[in-house]
């Protein structure tokens, strides 16, 4: 969230220095008062968790034995930066980040081309792809393991080429097909969402007039309307890629992290909750905020998206 | 986009929460005098309890006195999500707490944290005198009861007689895991079993390792410089067993994401041939399908070597009076009822879950729902379990073992050697969990 807030601010900063009136010397000090309360409400309940974090991560802690708590410095971070656990949950999840971002931007796009374009019963239309959206997370990865589940599930007698008795949850790739799925399917609307905003902005004159010009539909598609939306897409990108970085319930309600599908936010979970281990799990909240950070401050820059362009400021 | 849809609303909207916030703020009060009418009044034992078919709730009312009210709170259906609930809540200091439902391998744990109030020397003497040997050590840590036995589960094998009549095996000797699974796999039936990645799965290896003689660990009074001894001849003859299932025609299909309540379902089902489950599995198709009611057979727990006696697993509840509570007394007083052979018989009349002294067998309803030979069954399988290790550690020890054997097909002979040093790596804190 800091990137979001930080990036136009530099930007504005910079570059009217020179011919600054007046009115926007005192209309920029009107912006930063009036956004202060907020910055300092957010220090105050964001910043004390996370010093607090950055300071148990320094010991070895065990909430059921609190009398032998012991400072070890940089131990933890040595302990799980050199175990190969760590690297395997982080692979996974960057897998399902990539994939599931992959899959959601191509179907959400079809989705919001169908919002964007659709003329009768819009409303329902529109509806019924938010639908997914609107159900909360752990419902919907219960309602997909239900379906993927040997027992009650109905996915093995729909798919012809998979045997009936196929445990879906036995194997590796099998069962992140089936946290994937579930994934792709509960926040593909999230992304049209915002797909659709950016398709809004495409203006349709550009369009009319590639047409006029004998432009085929693909390459309206491709030299027009996609460059036109690029911001929208990398926003939608980048918050989906932190999103699904975070993936947590499905693979909480799926597989408890079995068979190998541990996503780094589970390995966190299971650290601090599950075995109270404070100090440790607490070095690895610091290492998956520092991860994030990184993540998106690298797809801010790789994909040089301005995001002040993206909310309509630029 | 949102924001002209909702706005010409926001008048309807502003004038709904007042009967909402009015309701609310009733609620609130009326909970804040509730509260101040416990305190005046007789005092309300809040007891946690994991989820049962009503028995917990009903010798709670019958252990109501004038003198306090035993109310039920219900924990998650799993036994370390239960752990992480109370644990949590105890290390904060939560007062709200007087009684809990403990299962056996975390009670060490919670007693070496000091969560649980020492039970008096009288209680403590009555309890050691009713109880099963297993189940006193079980609640036992460092020489003292902690925690007051109150049911004591063990499993036995079930079978369709139906099937054994099919092939014709002799069930009224002890069998072995190898018969089971052999004469399963050659005749289309399957063998039920617990083998998720969750505490069930480490119980069934537990009573494996038993069953040859051997142990998980040992010097588990050392906590985290006990001794691990997974890699042994015993431990590889468990593997071998869960190898052999895993790999043959007799392994569910679901073997890997089998619990008790799966497993009853497979066992139920056509293929359904052995099943290795929990007491109160015997009444699960009553209702449900009584034709599999009746086809149902019990025998002890199959032995891991031939000729070497089972050691079934050992399962249960003890109950512990929270340090936090504000009516240690009171919740001492509950326990002796709570834990008295007719409440126990009570308990297990309604659950399933046998009770944890032999005067709790001698309740008689109980011997109106049970066959004489299979109370007598479960009452020699408590005597012959193997508990798992008492020790603070458990949870670590138990996720450790979850994570190097599982899923069950990938156990090989290599298996118990890679779990010993993962398990010690875990209690040395040199590696991630």
């Amino acid at each position: 969230m800091t990137t979001v807030v930080a990036t136009p601010e530099t930007k504005a900063g910079k570059a009217p220095k020179a011919q600054a009136s007046d009115r926007a010397v005192g209309e920029n000090r009107l912006g930063l008062k009036l956004v202060a309360p907020a910055v300092v409400l957010m220090l105050i309940v964001t910043a004390y968790p996370m010093l607090q974090a950055l300071y148990l991560s320094l010991f070895r802690y065990r909430l059921t034995t609190a009398d032998e708590r012991e400072f070890i410095g940089l131990g933890n971070y040595i302990t799980a930066l050199s175990d190969s656990l760590f690297w395997q949950d982080l692979l996974n999840t960057l897998i399902i980040m990539v994939v599931t971002v992959a899959v959601e931007l191509v179907i959400g796009f079809a989705f919001a081309m169908v919002m964007h374009r659709i003329i009768f019963a819009r409303g329902i239309m529109r509806t019924s792809i938010l639908i997914p959206y609107g159900i909360i997370t752990v419902v919907s990865a219960f309602a997909w393991q239900f379906a993927f589940s040997l027992n009650n599930g109905f996915v093995n007698g729909w798919l012809p080429f998979v045997a009936d008795d196929f445990n879906w949850f036995g194997g590796h790739w099998s069962a992140m097909f089936a946290i994937m799925a579930s994934e792709i399917w509960k926040t593909t609307p999230f992304m049209s969402l915002l797909l659709l905003a950016g398709l809004s902005q495409v203006s349709e004159d550009m369009l009319e007039a590639a047409k006029v010009d004998g432009a085929t539909w693909w390459q309206r598609l491709w030299k027009v309307i996609l460059p036109n939306m690029r911001a929208a897409i990398m926003v939608a990108v980048l918050f989906r890629a932190l999103d699904a970085f975070r993936i947590f319930d499905n693979i909480f309600v799926m597989t408890k992290g079995a068979e190998g599908t541990e996503s780094s936010s589970f390995l966190t979970y299971r650290q601090v909750i599950e075995q109270f281990q404070l100090g440790m799990g607490s070095a690895l909240s610091v290492l998956l905020f520092l991860m994030v950070l990184i993540l998106a401050f690298g797809i801010v820059k790789l994909f040089k998206v301005d995001l002040a362009q993206a909310r309509g400021e630029g | 986009m949102a924001r002209p849809a909702s706005s010409p609303r926001r008048g309807e909207g502003a004038r709904s929460p007042r009967p909402v916030a009015l309701a609310a703020g009733l609620t609130i009060m009326g909970s804040i005098l509730a509260g101040c009418g416990d305190d005046s009044g007789t005092p309300t034992l809040t007891w946690y309890i994991n989820p049962d078919a009503g028995g917990q709730a009903a010798v709670a009312e019958k252990c109501s006195t004038d003198a306090y009210t035993i109310e039920t709170q219900v924990l998650p259906q799993d036994a370390s999500q239960q752990r992480i609930q109370l644990a949590r809540r105890l290390a904060a200091g939560d007062d709200s707490i007087d009684l809990m439902s403990i299962d056996p391998p975390y009670t060490a744990e919670f007693a070496n944290a000091g969560y649980l109030a020492p039970i008096p020397d009288d209680l403590a003497t009555k309890l050691e005198e009713q109880s099963f040997q297993g189940a006193t050590t079980a609640a036992t840590w460092e020489d003292e009861l902690v925690v007051a036995p109150f049911w004591s589960n063990t499993q036995v094998l079930w079978y369709r007689k139906s099937f054994v009549d099919k092939v014709g095996i002799d069930m009224n000797k002890p069998v072995t895991w190898d018969e089971i699974i052999k004469v399963a796999s050659e005749n289309g039936g399957t063998v039920g079993v617990q083998a998720n990645k969750y505490e069930g799965y480490v119980v069934w290896i537990n009573a494996l390792i038993s069953g040859a003689g051997g142990s998980l660990i040992e010097d588990a009074e050392a906590g985290a410089e006990a001794t691990v001894t997974v890699n042994s001849p015993e431990g590889a003859q468990a593997a071998k067993v869960i190898a052999d299932l895993a790999g043959s025609a007799a392994a569910p299909a679901d073997l890997s994401v089998s619990n008790e309540g799966t497993a009853g379902t497979t066992f139920g089902s056509d293929e359904g041939a052995f099943l290795v489950n929990w007491t109160y599995i015997f009444h699960n198709y009553d209702e449900s399908d009584p034709e599999v009611a009746k086809d149902i057979g019990y025998t002890t727990y199959p032995q891991t070597v031939a000729g070497k006696e089972a050691r079934p697993p050992y399962g249960g509840i003890g109950i512990g009076v929270s340090d936090n509570s504000r009516y240690i007394d009171e919740s001492m007083q509950a326990v002796e009822c709570l834990t008295s052979a007719e409440s126990q018989g009570i308990n297990a009349e309604l659950t399933g879950n046998m009770p944890a002294s032999a005067g709790g067998y001698d309740y008689e309803p109980l011997k109106k729902l049970y066959p004489p030979d299979l109370l007598a069954l479960f009452q020699q399988s408590v005597d012959a379990a193997a508990p798992r290790s008492v020790t603070p550690y458990w949870s670590d020890i138990s996720s450790a073992i979850q994570s190097t054997w599982h899923s069950p097909s990938s156990v090989d002979e290599s298996t118990p050697e890679e779990s010993a040093t993962f398990v010690e790596d875990v209690l040395a804190g040199d590696t991630l969990l």
